[in-house]
């Protein structure tokens, strides 16, 4: 058996333990200066460097030409809108170039759409033409938004309702925020492009890192009922055990669920360059690391610390005054 | 003997999962042989290349939308689609407002216009109009430093009495005067003469931006009209002339309303005897009325060539929009682009599934035969129902989409490795394979159940609520979210109910993924791993009741045929 089991056989013993509870402040402080230093990263580079989703503008594609050469496609908008209008020529997967000018009408679109066709020597259907209203990029978002406002009300009460405990819910959400802001600062912090499918990649890590979440919560919720009355473990110390007995689950969940993700943003990147599938796959890259992260080293923790007040007997489920008896031979039935 | 029936329930299982499997092979089958469908879902414009138009509605600040508008609007924009010869395309809303054409190929200009336009045609009485040039005398220009100093103009005298008709000049008041004499058309557009209050009057320019008018309110509209043709005009000796018109047929309503005005506006003198058609904010031609039109048949004039003559006889044959559109978004993608596009997303899925095989076998060694299977029959499944609902509800599959099922193979191999790990913890306790696996199956489903409602809950509520990308992608994780939970109940669960029989798995040999020993549980013959054993008893006995106090009737018998055996 691989060596990750025997780990995963003394987690489950207790026999190696990984102080996740106790050493909160440390992993608070170190999401905090993560955090903090990818929004001041982002701030000191002037915000977001948003996609032309939310810029407004057009874009052609030119896919396979002669010559895959930037100059050409500069000087032909230049001549036929004007200089300085082509504001952005990059060659995407080697083999296409990507031209990003200012908003166009239809006309001009339409007019330079065959103009680069003929300048790179390829069929005007090899070149995709693409005009997108200013508002496109910020009604996405805002209807994101939307939905992920609705979402979180709605799967707090599931959580709650599920778990019977309000704490949990909020744990996880905090948890989810933290992974959101995060993945979002990333994003600003290395000035990666915000276009729509990366929000879209965004939204899917809040449905990500709240199963990992619950997937931990369940066994906490687990360890920490009636079934454990007998141990002497403090409610903190239940947790703790809980987490590290679903640490190896924790890690093979995320590994599998890492490696798809992987595969398309090193295929995305590698043959498509930047675009939906690259975009997708980045964010949530990010996102399901840091969801890997929050769970064991924010959500858990967090929770503990909620119900920190509460008494011992009550954390854990207990009536308060009714004693279980209990013999050797087995279970009370 | 409960062994017996634990088999039988896990055959049976599977069973419902092949039947469910062959009604769905079944139904698309189907549609293949009667309905020309296809074996393979329908692809999205991203995929398949083809232009995609979303149209955004132009509405006046503070007023809605209403659903029954923007169906209205789709029923308008598909026929007039259609009507251009373009097959397969579809129309669509989007997030409430927005509507989506998307059109195969690359369509042609003339059928870029004829979608775009919003075909908002008017009828209005003209109560003062002049030459621009001619205003621009009296009023000066509005704007610039080069605008002529205004000279002072007479106010227009405050209205005496409210207007009675189309035709008052009560209409008019010092505002719009001063609007008529100064505004540009430029500006005029700008306010937005096309979504203007059809019951108020409007100052307004002609198509050429020649003339400038102040009309009354709307006396007929596109809406009361029955049938419109294109054709040539003929003069008034009954010569055919090189002049191309639209000939209009209104409805009985339409008839009534114009015979009506052009009843009132023929014995009016000077600019008031003019009829001003405006179509989409701007007067295309403001005849003047000769006489009353009583048959509900007018001509309409003004420079029309036969593209455009016959292109707003199809607009306003099936139907003026009831609200302006403007593009807010075209984009075509080349069929080569799509391809190419597919192309990474099927490589990129492929190494994907690849890497978390290998990464399972590392792990779950024999074990990760049943992940295999699982995801393999997992990937069957979504691809029938994603074929299915292409079908059936003509569902497209996008990149976005595309993603989302590859971002789902990481999410359906979590279930089996929630349970395999599930199980492995039962083992650790020192349960037998057979009982572990029942035991580890009633915790482990609590756990995927709840993940998995997460999870669709986040796919639906984007669903509904977001637009565009975001709900293909939400789609596919949506339809895998269901298909996992089916395929971990039906296929993952009875095939590892049935494994654990087999003397390779049930004796924990050390490739099976599920050895005891190497889980940390101490081995002490078969005899001693019954729950009477007086070291696990305890342990057992917390656990077993813990599962118990969640189980339903059904799973305690489940859980102790097959644990207590």
């Amino acid at each position: 058996m691989s060596s990750i089991t025997q780990f995963g056989n003394r987690l489950y013993t207790g026999e190696t333990s990984l102080n996740f509870i106790g050493r909160r402040t440390l992993w608070y402080i170190i999401s905090a200066v993560a955090i903090a230093l990818a929004v001041g990263v982002t701030v000191l580079r002037g915000g977001f460097s948003f996609g032309i989703e939310f810029r407004g503008g057009s874009e052609f594609q030119i896919s396979n030409p002669a010559q895959v050469d930037t100059s050409i496609a500069t000087e032909t908008v230049n001549t036929e809108i004007g200089d300085g209008a082509a504001s952005r020529v990059t060659i995407v997967g080697g083999n296409s170039v990507r031209v990003q000018t200012d908003q166009l009408t239809t006309e001009e679109n339409d007019a330079l759409r065959v103009k680069l066709a003929d300048a790179y020597k390829v069929d005007v259907n090899s070149v995709t033409a693409s005009f997108i209203g200013a508002s496109w990029g910020t009604d996405i978002t805002s209807q994101a938004l939307r939905a992920l406002a609705i979402f979180v009300a709605l799967v707090s009460v599931v959580m709650a309702l599920y778990f019977r405990t309000w704490k949990m819910s909020v744990a996880a959400i905090v948890a989810m925020i933290h992974d959101l802001v995060l993945t979002a600062a990333v994003y600003g912090a290395f000035g990666l492009e915000v276009t729509p499918a990366a929000v879209i990649g965004l939204l899917t890590i809040l449905g990500y890192s709240l199963y990992d979440t619950v997937v931990v919560f369940d066994k906490v919720r687990e360890n920490t009922s009636v079934a454990y009355d007998e141990s002497k473990r403090t409610f903190a110390d239940s947790v703790n055990l809980a987490v590290n007995q679903t640490l190896v689950r924790s890690i093979n969940t995320s590994i599998v669920a890492i490696l798809p993700v992987a595969a398309i943003l090193f295929i995305g990147s590698m043959l498509l360059g930047a675009g939906t599938l690259r975009d997708i796959a980045l964010s949530l890259f990010v996102g399901i690391i840091s969801g890997a992260y929050s769970t064991m080293f924010i959500a858990a923790p967090l929770y503990a610390q909620l119900r920190e007040g509460e008494s011992e007997s009550k954390k854990q489920g207990r009536p308060e005054k009714v004693e279980i008896v209990r013999n050797s031979s087995g279970a009370v039935r | 003997m409960s062994t017996q029936s634990t088999a039988r329930r896990a055959v049976r299982a599977i069973t419902w999962l092949l039947i469910i499997t062959a009604s769905l092979v079944a139904l698309i089958g189907g549609g293949v042989i009667w309905d020309k469908q296809s074996w393979t879902p329908k692809l999205a414009l991203d995929l398949e290349g083809g232009t995609e138009i979303i149209l955004a509605p132009q509405i006046q600040e503070g007023t809605q939308l209403t659903e029954d508008q923007l169906a209205q609007a789709v029923g308008i924009i598909r026929q007039r689609v259609d009507s251009a010869g373009v097959s397969e395309s579809e129309v669509a809303t989007q997030g409430g407002t927005n509507i989506v054409v998307s059109i195969p190929g690359t369509p042609d200009q003339a059928t870029l216009d004829r979608i775009r336009s919003s075909a908002k045609l008017e009828f209005r009485a003209v109560l003062l109009t002049d030459a621009v040039a001619s205003l621009e005398a009296v009023g000066g220009t509005a704007t610039g430093t080069d605008a002529t100093p205004a000279p002072t103009v007479t106010p227009w005298p405050a209205p005496t009495a409210s207007p009675t008709d189309g035709s008052d000049t009560n209409w008019i008041d010092d505002t719009i005067y001063q609007s008529y004499l100064k505004s540009t058309c430029d500006e005029l557009d700008a306010a937005g003469a096309n979504v203007a209050d059809p019951t108020k009057p409007l100052i307004v320019c002609s198509d050429d931006g020649l003339y400038k008018y102040v009309l009354g309110p709307v006396e007929v509209d596109g809406s009361m009209i029955a049938n419109a043709q294109g054709n040539y005009l003929y003069g008034s000796n009954g010569v055919q002339t090189n002049e191309w018109g639209v000939y209009l047929t209104f409805n009985g309503e339409g008839t009534k309303a114009f015979s009506t005005v052009t009843q009132r506006l023929s014995v009016l003198t000077g600019a008031r005897n003019q009829f001003a058609i405006v179509l989409d904010g701007r007067v295309i031609s403001a005849p003047r009325t000769l006489a009353a039109i009583a048959d509900g048949k007018p001509v309409i004039s003004g420079s029309f060539t036969e593209t455009s003559a016959k292109s707003l006889s199809d607009q306003l044959k099936f139907g003026a929009l009831p609200i302006g559109f403007e593009v807010q978004s075209s984009d075509t993608v080349t069929p080569t682009l799509g391809v190419a596009q597919l192309q990474s997303g099927l490589i990129a899925g492929a190494i994907g599934l690849l890497l978390v095989i290998i990464y399972s076998i590392v792990q779950y060694r024999a074990l990760a035969l049943v992940t295999i299977s699982s995801l393999l029959v997992a990937f069957g499944f979504t691809y029938l129902v994603i074929t299915y609902l292409s079908a059936a509800n003509g569902y497209r599959l996008s990149l976005a989409g595309v993603a989302g099922l590859i971002v789902a193979i990481g999410i359906t191999a979590d279930s089996f490795i929630v349970y395999f790990e599930r199980v492995r913890d039962e083992l650790r306790e020192g349960r037998t394979l057979a009982s572990a696996v029942e035991s580890g199956w009633a915790r482990a489903v609590r756990t995927i159940v709840v993940s998995d409602t997460v999870n669709l809950l986040a796919a639906v509520v984007l669903f509904v609520l977001a637009v565009g990308n975001v709900r293909g992608f939400a789609f596919t994780l949506g339809v895998t979210t269901v298909v996992d939970l089916l395929v971990v109940v039906l296929f993952t669960h009875p095939l590892l109910q049935l494994l654990a029989r087999t003397r390779f798995f049930a004796s924990g040999h050390p490739w099976s993924g599920l050895n005891p020993k190497s889980l940390g549980a101490v081995y002490r013959g078969r005899a001693k791993f019954v729950v009477d054993s007086t070291v696990t008893g305890a342990e057992l006995g917390k656990v077993s009741k813990e599962a118990r106090k969640r189980q339903t009737i059904a799973e305690r018998r489940a859980a102790d045929n097959g644990g207590e055996s």
